[in-house]
Formats: C-alpha cells, sequence, structure tokens
C-alpha cells in the first residue's frame, strides 16, 4: 500500500500519478505517457523507459480518453493491494491497473486529494 | 414516395463506433436480426452481414463490425474492424457508406475515432445512440451545429425502441440519392501527438455541443458503489454464482420432472402401439429414451441463460472482471480474460471466440487452453444426472441445498483447475511481460424483458436443435451398436455383451478399470467425445438396451448399479475431459494451427485421467 501513503503525506502542493492516487482524488490530466512523464517528475520514480511497450500504453491511454486536460476522478478501488482501480474520465468510467495509471500525471484539485 | 423502385442499385453500408455503443443493436432493428447484444464492450468479434431494404425501395447490405476505439487494429477484434473499413479483405469490398455510431452519453471517444475515420474516403453519418438514456440525464446535444462543423449528417437514434431507427434510415436515402463517392483510403496509423490533436478538436466540439445537467440523473455511480466495493463487491459476485447455481437445481427440479414423465408416458405408448421387434426398440430404446434424458435438462439450460443473460444486459459482466482482476492477474491472465471466461459458463465456443479482444497473443492463447475447464451447460445434464443419482436431496446449514452445493463446487473445481493450468502455461510456456488491463466500464442498464427473453428462447432453441441433430444421431449409432451383432445361438447373459458396444466397452474396460468406469461408461465416453450431453443419452440407451433399466428412470438405475466411488469419478472426470469436438475445431480456426487443440485434448485426457484415478482410489480407500 506503498502508493497511498504518498499521497496522503502532507498537503499536496504538484502533481501526482493518478496510479498513486486514492478514491476520491479528483482532478486535471496533465502529462500521458512515461516518456513524457519522465522529463515532468521531479522525483524520478517515473523515470523509466520501455520503449515500444510504453509508446503502445501512451496511445492507449490517449485513444480511451487520457488526454491532457482531461477531467479525471478515481470512483472505486480493487481489493488486492486497492488495485485496479475505476476512474471516470470526463463522462465515461475506466477500470485500469494502478501500474498503468502510473503513465499519467494528474494536477489534483484542491480539497480533492482523496481519502488518506 | 414509397413506391418501391426494383432497379435502384444495392448499398453496402458499415457500422463502427467504440465498444458497447449500441451498433449490434442497431443492426439487429435495421435487418431484423438476432445478433448477440449485451452491455459490456467487446460482445461483437466478428463480421456480420445482414439485408434490409429502405424506405425508398433500395435494397441495403448492412455490416456490423467490432467495436474500436481507433483503427490501429491490435488486437484480432479490431483487425476485422480496419480490414473491413479500408477493404483490406481479399475478394471484399469497401462498404459505400459509414454508419458511425456513437453512444450520445459520451460523445468525447467516439468524435475522436470519427475524426480519424475520415480518413477511410468512405461517404459518412453520425448516429447519436442511446438518445433514451441522454435525454433522461438531461444531456442536451446540438446535433445540427455538430453536423455543420463536422460536414457530415448527425442523426440521433434509439436502437430499442420500435421507431428509433427512422431518422437513420431517412437519412440513408438522402445520402444514397445524392450520390455517394468515396475516394482512396488515405489512413495511416496516427502517432500520440496526432491522437492528442484530435482528442483536443474532439473536446472543443463537445464543449460548443454537448451540455450536461449540473445534477445527472446516473445511477451508475450509485450501484457501483455497492457492487465494486472492494472487498463487498467480492462476496456479492460470489454470493451471485452461488445463487444462480442453487437456483438452476432447485427451481427446475419440477419442470424436469415432467418431462420425465412425458417422455416415459411415451415411450410406453410407443411401444404398446408397435409390436415389439427391432423398430419399436430404436424408437422407443434408441430415440426416445436417448434424447429423451438429454431434453430433460432444458429447464436448467433456461434457468441459467435467464441468469446469464440478465447479469450481461444490466452491465455487471464488466464489473466482474474488474472485481477478478487481480485475482485472475495472480494466474498469469488477462483481466479481459475473465468475460471469455464467463461466457464459458454457457459454452466454451462463445467464450473462446471472446478471447479476441486480448491482443496479447500468449494471453489470449492462455485463455483460449483454459476456457474449456470452465463448467459449459453441456456439462449439466451429466452432472446433475450423477448428482440427483448419488447425492440426497437434503438441505445443508439450514437453507443450502446439498445438491446444490456440489454442483456448486463442481463450478469452483473447474474454475480453480483453470487459473492452475493458466498459471503453468505462464510459468513454463510463456514468461513475457503482462499487457495492460484498461476496460471501459459501461453504465448499468435495466434489462429490456423482451431481449432477455428473446435471449432465453434462442439458446432454448440451440439446445433442441443439438438434441435433434448431433444426439439424436449419436443415439441411433449407439443403438445399432447396441444391437448388433445379434448374440450367437445358445449364447447366455444380456445380448448386448455381444454386440459391438458390448465388445468395444469391454475392450476398453481394463484401461478404465483403475478410475472405477464400468463398461457401460466406456461405451458412453466414446460418443461423448462429440458432444458431452451425449454420454448421457448413451448410458440411458445402453442400461435400457441391457435390460437392467426395467423402466425406471436413468439416475435410479445408476443408483443402483454403481458405487460411490465410481459416480464421483465420472464427475472428475467430465470437470476435465475433453469431450467436445466442436471447441477443439473453433480452437483450430481460432489459432490457425492444429497444435493448440492438439495440445488442449492431450493435457485435458491426462489431467482428466489423473482426477478421476485420485478421486476413485481415495473414495475406495475411504470405504466407498
Ligand atoms: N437504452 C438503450 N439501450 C441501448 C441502445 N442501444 C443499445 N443499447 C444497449 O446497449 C448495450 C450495448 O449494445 P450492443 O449493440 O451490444 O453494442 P455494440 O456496439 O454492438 O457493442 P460491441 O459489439 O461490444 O462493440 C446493450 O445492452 C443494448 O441493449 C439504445 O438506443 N437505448
Ligand atoms: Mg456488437
Amino acid at each position: 500500500m506503498a502508493p497511498i501513503e504518498n499521497t496522503a503525506a502532507g498537503p499536496i502542493t504538484g502533481v501526482i500519478r493518478l496510479g498513486d492516487g486514492a478514491r476520491g482524488l479528483r482532478g486535471l490530466v496533465v502529462a500521458v505517457g512515461f516518456s513524457a512523464l519522465s522529463n515532468l517528475a521531479t522525483d524520478g520514480k517515473a523515470k523509466r523507459n520501455d520503449g515500444e511497450f510504453d509508446a503502445e500504453l501512451e496511445r492507449r491511454l490517449l485513444e480511451i480518453g487520457f488526454v491532457e486536460g482531461a477531467h479525471v476522478e478515481i470512483l472505486h478501488e480493487g481489493l488486492f493491494g486497492r488495485d485496479p482501480i475505476a476512474v471516470k474520465v470526463d463522462t465515461m468510467r475506466v477500470a485500469l491497473r494502478r501500474h498503468e495509471a502510473n503513465a499519467i500525471l494528474v494536477q489534483p484539485e484542491p480539497g480533492r486529494v482523496g481519502r488518506p | 414516395m414509397n413506391v418501391s423502385v426494383p432497379t435502384l442499385p444495392s448499398l453496402r453500408l458499415a457500422l463502427v463506433g467504440n465498444p458497447n455503443c449500441g451498433k449490434t443493436a442497431l443492426f439487429n432493428a435495421l435487418t431484423g436480426s438476432r445478433q448477440k447484444v449485451a452491455n459490456y464492450p467487446g460482445v461483437t468479434v466478428e463480421r456480420k452481414e445482414g439485408n434490409f431494404v429502405s424506405p425508398i425501395g433500395r435494397p441495403v447490405v448492412a455490416i456490423d463490425l467490432p467495436g474500436t476505439y481507433s483503427l490501429r487494429g491490435r488486437s484480432p477484434d479490431e483487425v476485422v474492424t480496419r480490414d473491413a473499413i479500408l477493404g483490406r479483405l481479399e475478394g471484399d469490398q469497401r462498404p459505400d457508406m459509414l454508419v458511425c455510431v456513437a453512444d450520445a452519453t459520451n460523445l468525447r471517444i467516439m468524435l475522436r475515432l470519427v475524426l480519424e475515420l475520415r480518413n477511410a474516403g468512405i461517404p459518412m453519418l453520425l448516429a447519436l445512440n442511446m438518445m433514451d438514456i441522454a435525454r433522461y440525464r438531461g444531456i442536451t446535444i446540438d446535433v445540427d451545429g455538430l453536423s455543420a462543423e463536422l460536414g457530415i449528417p448527425v442523426i440521433t437514434t434509439v436502437a430499442v425502441s420500435p421507431d428509433g431507427t427512422q431518422a437513420l434510415l431517412q437519412q440513408i436515402d438522402a445520402m444514397a440519392n445524392a450520390g455517394l463517392a468515396s475516394t482512396e483510403p488515405h489512413w495511416h496509423a496516427l502517432d500520440a501527438s496526432e491522437v492528442r490533436d484530435a482528442h483536443h478538436l474532439a473536446d472543443r466540439l463537445v464543449d460548443r455541443f454537448v451540455s450536461h445537467p449540473a445534477n445527472d440523473r446516473d445511477w451508475t455511480r450509485r450501484i457501483d458503489r455497492i457492487l465494486l466495493n472492494p472487498a463487498g463487491g467480492l462476496l456479492i459476485l460470489l454470493a451471485v454464482l452461488f445463487l444462480v447455481f442453487q437456483a438452476v437445481f432447485s427451481w427446475a427440479t419440477l419442470p424436469m420432472e415432467w418431462i420425465s414423465a412425458g417422455f416415459d408416458w411415451l415411450a410406453q405408448t410407443v411401444s404398446a402401439i408397435l409390436p415389439a421387434g427391432l423398430l419399436s426398440s430404436l424408437i422407443t430404446d434408441g430415440v426416445i429414451t436417448g434424447v429423451g434424458s438429454v431434453l430433460v435438462f432444458l429447464p436448467q439450460i433456461i434457468i441459467l441463460f435467464f441468469f446469464i443473460i440478465l447479469l450481461e444486459d444490466f452491465g455487471y459482466m464488466a464489473r466482474a472482471a474488474f472485481l477478478m482482476d487481480r485475482i485472475v492477474g495472480g494466474a498469469g491472465l488477462h483481466g479481459r480474460s475473465f468475460i471469455p471466461l464467463l461466457s464459458s459458463f454457457a459454452c466454451a465456443i462463445p467464450g473462446i471466440m471472446a478471447t479476441r479482444v486480448i491482443e496479447n497473443r500468449r494471453q489470449r492463447l492462455a485463455t483460449i487452453m483454459v476456457a474449456p475447464l470452465m463448467t459449459c451447460s453441456a456439462r449439466i445434464p451429466v452432472y446433475t444426472l450423477i448428482i440427483s443419482a448419488f447425492i440426497p436431496n437434503r438441505q445443508v446449514w439450514g437453507m443450502v441445498n446439498l445438491q446444490g452445493l456440489v454442483m456448486f463446487s463442481l463450478y469452483a473445481a473447474g474454475i480453480v483447475s483453470a487459473f492452475a493450468v493458466a498459471l503453468v502455461f505462464r510459468t513454463f510456456v510463456w514468461r513475457g511481460k503482462s499487457e495492460p488491463f484498461i476496460m471501459e466500464l459501461p453504465g448499468y442498464k435495466r434489462p429490456l424483458v423482451r431481449s432477455v427473453l428473446l435471449g432465453v428462447v434462442q439458446r432454448a432453441i440451440i439446445f433442441l436443435k443439438r438434441a435433434g441433430t448431433i444426439i439424436l444421431s449419436m443415439m441411433i449409432l449407439i443403438w445399432f451398436l447396441s444391437t448388433f451383432p445379434a448374440p450367437p445361438e445358445g449364447a447366455t447373459g444380456p445380448a448386448i455383451h455381444y454386440s459391438f458396444a458390448g465388445i468395444i466397452g469391454h475392450a476398453l474396460q481394463p484401461l478404465l478399470a483403475p478410475i472405477g468406469f464400468n463398461w457401460q461408461i466406456a461405451v458412453a465416453l466414446i460418443p461423448g467425445l462429440a458432444a458431452r450431453e451425449v454420454a448421457v443419452g448413451a448410458l440411458a440407451t445402453v442400461y435400457a438396451i441391457g435390460g437392467d433399466a426395467s423402466g425406471s428412470a436413468l439416475s435410479q438405475t445408476l443408483s443402483a448399479q454403481w458405487s460411490l466411488a465410481t459416480a464421483l469419478s465420472l464427475l472428475a472426470w467430465y470437470v476435465f475431459a475433453p469431450q467436445c469436438a466442436s471447441t477443439l475445431g473453433v480452437v483450430r480456426r481460432e489459432t490457425n494451427s492444429w497444435r493448440w487443440p492438439v495440445a488442449m485434448f492431450v493435457y485435458m485426457m491426462v489431467l482428466a485421467y489423473i482426477a478421476s484415478f485420485v478421486v476413485y482410489q481415495s473414495a475406495i480407500a475411504l470405504g466407498g
């Protein structure tokens, strides 16, 4: 449950990875794709590269609606490791694993960081 | 202008759109077909054609396609769509017109695809489907504005209401009358930045032309709060499955008795009318007893499908996949594997077809290989027959029916072994990276009485057809093998011992003795390779001809003739044994090689023998 503690520690100032978010998190997508993320993220965690696999993941996330500027909200979490998550992307509901959700960077709305 | 003009040239029209937006529902409404419609993404995995005549009398060929989010063709079902639209299939004409179908409550993703579909060079129109739901939720769409901005006609439809396709039909005629001119496709696979640009364009369209009310009357979120509750959701899923199998068992008892009584009466009447002899034996022992013993299970099939269709139409399947993702993922399967596996409860064949939505070939193969371990409806007759013969019909823990409980355990055994085999597959055959699990969760919909009933009737007809064709012909074959040759002059013992069936059964029996099968079971298992239910009919016929049945129900005959160990061993056999030729045929077709069906046959056969051996020997050791 490590990822959840990240977001719970103190007030959020910056962006977080969607995969680290807890239920109730609401915000705007600011970047999609591990390659875009590794430029933006400061903690170095998002730095990973797997060429083709990541490029494919990025396109799939884009095609299903995770695009910069989209509104997202984590609606539900699975039981084991709180994985997968159900996310509302604008008008649509999408289920995905936290691992994939980590390729999405979110700017949370103030006060909507989600349950600690 | 409704004079029909017989000389109008025919029109080919393809339905494209995101998964679950109602393409097949529209296709059915237009053509009067009965293709499968259900409330989860990935129902249609093949292209289907149907015909209809437009209001002004133009013959139209409609093509229903699998849903997709892009034309890239990642998985086999998406490839079907791409190739149909781009005309890449050998000997297949490109459609003259595209009907882009969008879920009006979720327009954004489809508008993105519409922008991509322009590159296909085919005249198109946009149908905003599910307009009834959009209206209920207070979503308003400026149809004319959208149409002007996109430069294509936009109309609204309600695929599930009787006159919900009128605007679409009129628009099709209008476009065809104005003349349809396709250009060469100039589509290329979009890269990430092109997808982003198209998305932003689509978002601007949505901002301008679609307005959502402040408080959306969307029930889905509230229902999901209960059904997707982390721990509660899994318990509910288990409870739902458990209740279904209890219902299959207990609700069906009475109608089954009626059907059974009906066939007994029929057999008695026929044997009273016909002179005793070969013809009378063929009709009573072969056809009526054999086929009747399978038809008895119609009520159970109907109840099972009633629940499956209800859950599918409500929108629960995708939730089940969500809840089970970590569990099936632990076995190395894809989250999307769960829906094909659930469909395999009905029959492994649609289940195996449904794996087309899985893009990764290895994970798709793993799912195909374990799908037949899920308890399909053809096993129900076998399980029920043995359970009702050997398991007392009483309540345990207050309200749980013991027979239903055993049935549930057999289903559980199938599921657990499917996961175990998948894990073995994952560990030894393939260790690659897991594909991402990204799946749309559709909104819940109230199941329509008419479509649920139609679906159930359709399944009942399939079952009856099987009984009338494959099962009937197998019964006649078995009757023949059990009757000829006649015993030699002065032979002692029942005549059937001297027949082909007797000879084959006795020859195989030593091989099956370690797992406790007698020669009658051996005889039943061979035709049972064609279809599982055949074994039930075969046992009925073999015992009837052998004279052991003495007019009583087959289950009473069995409980008198078999030991409990034998019965349990046969149940274990049926959890694993590859007793279905059509499944192997579909695996051959879907994998395009003989390797996988052969591997499947061998591994299931070996597992079946081992399981039966262990069950039989332990039951014997425990004094069964
Ligand atoms: N209320 C309402 N329900 C609809 C309408 N059209 C389709 N549905 C329902 O929406 C669900 C999906 O319909 P399908 O026709 O299977 O969707 P599809 O686009 O063929 O889906 P795939 O084959 O998975 O791509 C089903 O439960 C339909 O009954 C509509 O206009 N109104
Ligand atoms: Mg369909």
